[in-house]
């Protein structure tokens, strides 16, 4: 994760629009930072060899385009940080991930759901920002939006064989579908930057992308012969930095390196 | 769907070969095998395994069951005959100048 020194696009921007682009692409890369971590916790893990490296796959994906995201928030904060700075070196409070993506990895189904619910929200959230006015991001975005297609397909057939598999492996995918529904709430939140930057074009509107997620997690869900939670309370804090307990040890353990040795290079 | 436990299939879910081309236009070349319970599963373990470096550009999943093979021991009977008959080999010709061999 080596930061080039090229220039941040010529898009003019005023200086509220630039802050709030720098929170923006915070909140879409510690999404797929944080959940990227998690993911790699099942190195070595997963259930059989085939699924050990699929899950090592998207996790690889899902770094990557935080990886991409945050060198673009650094070099448009410009504030002398680099992507690396800002995974390693900032608490708790200072990422803007949702809820969600910071929960223990749990079991396999937990897992599984978890990304499905993830996978299908940033597919749509993808696609909308592949026509963003902002042609650095519009480019990450078309880049994310291939490798999320294939994960939304890979653990799409997953919720489908737990839910409809084994009475054990239906209860676990229930259980852990209940479980998760009260997070995604905030995934499709929308406050003063996403306002800011939806008006200026750069931003995608949430609005229309959780209908087409309720629509897709609905079909799969049937599928799957599992029951969608009806609990209507959502969850929130994520993205303005008031996580659960889980997010600063995962911190502890994803900064370690850095932390002990700053600036430790390989 | 195939369970784990159906005659056959050793405790393992069933085993399938994968054959990757590596461009277009190239013959399919044999890559391994991946273990997976169906179709879909067994194309998305074989891209998962097989193509993580930009290895191909298409891929086929077989069942291994479906796949007929040779055994050793018709290596002579199968084989063996081609050697001592050279007239098979088409190299007595002199090739013209020019062309490369």
């Amino acid at each position: 994760m080596t930061a080039p020194a090229t220039p941040s696009t010529a898009l003019a921007m005023d200086g509220a629009t630039g802050g709030a682009l720098v929170e923006y692409l915070l909140r879409l890369g510690d999404d797929r930072l944080v959940l990227g971590h998690r993911l790699s916790e099942w190195c070595g893990h997963a259930p059989i060899l085939e699924e050990d490296i699929a899950l090592a796959n998207i996790a690889l994906d899902l770094i990557g385009q935080a990886t991409l995201l945050l060198r673009l928030a650094a070099q448009i904060e410009g504030a002398g940080r680099d992507e690396n700075a800002l995974a390693y070196l900032r608490e708790s409070i200072d990422y803007h991930n949702v809820l969600m993506v910071e929960l223990p990895r749990g079991d396999f189904a937990f897992t599984v759901v978890r990304q499905f619910l993830f996978s299908v929200a940033a597919f749509y959230q993808l696609e909308a920002l592949a026509r963003s006015v902002h042609e650095e991001l519009a480019g990450i975005a078309a880049k994310a939006l291939k490798e999320t297609r294939y994960h939304v397909r890979h653990v799409g057939e997953w919720v489908i064989k737990l839910g409809d598999g084994t009475a054990e492996s239906h209860e676990r995918a229930q259980a852990a579908l209940d479980a998760l529904w009260r997070f995604t709430g905030e995934m499709f939140l929308m406050d003063a930057v996403d306002d800011t930057l939806v008006r200026a074009g750069i931003a995608a509107d949430m609005a229309p992308v959780e209908p087409k997620w309720h629509a897709q997690v609905t079909d799969v869900v049937r599928r799957a012969t599992l029951a969608l939670p009806e609990g209507a309370y959502m969850q929130r804090g994520g993205r303005v930095g008031r996580h659960t307990e889980h997010l600063g040890l995962m911190l502890s353990e994803m900064q370690i390196l850095q932390r002990s040795y700053p600036g430790a290079k390989w | 769907m195939v369970a784990a436990d159906e005659p056959g299939t050793n405790g393992q879910w069933p085993l399938w070969e994968v054959f990757l081309q590596p461009s277009g236009g190239a013959p399919f070349e044999h890559a391994g095998s991946v273990h997976a319970v169906d179709a879909e599963s067994a194309l998305q373990n074989a891209r998962d395994v097989y193509t993580r470096r930009g290895e191909g550009v298409n891929l086929w999943v077989v069942p291994s069951a479906a796949i007929v093979a040779s055994a050793p021991s018709d290596a002579g009977p199968f084989f063996d005959p081609g050697n001592d008959k050279p007239y098979r080999h088409p190299q007595f010709y002199t090739s013209p100048r020019g062309v490369r061999v």
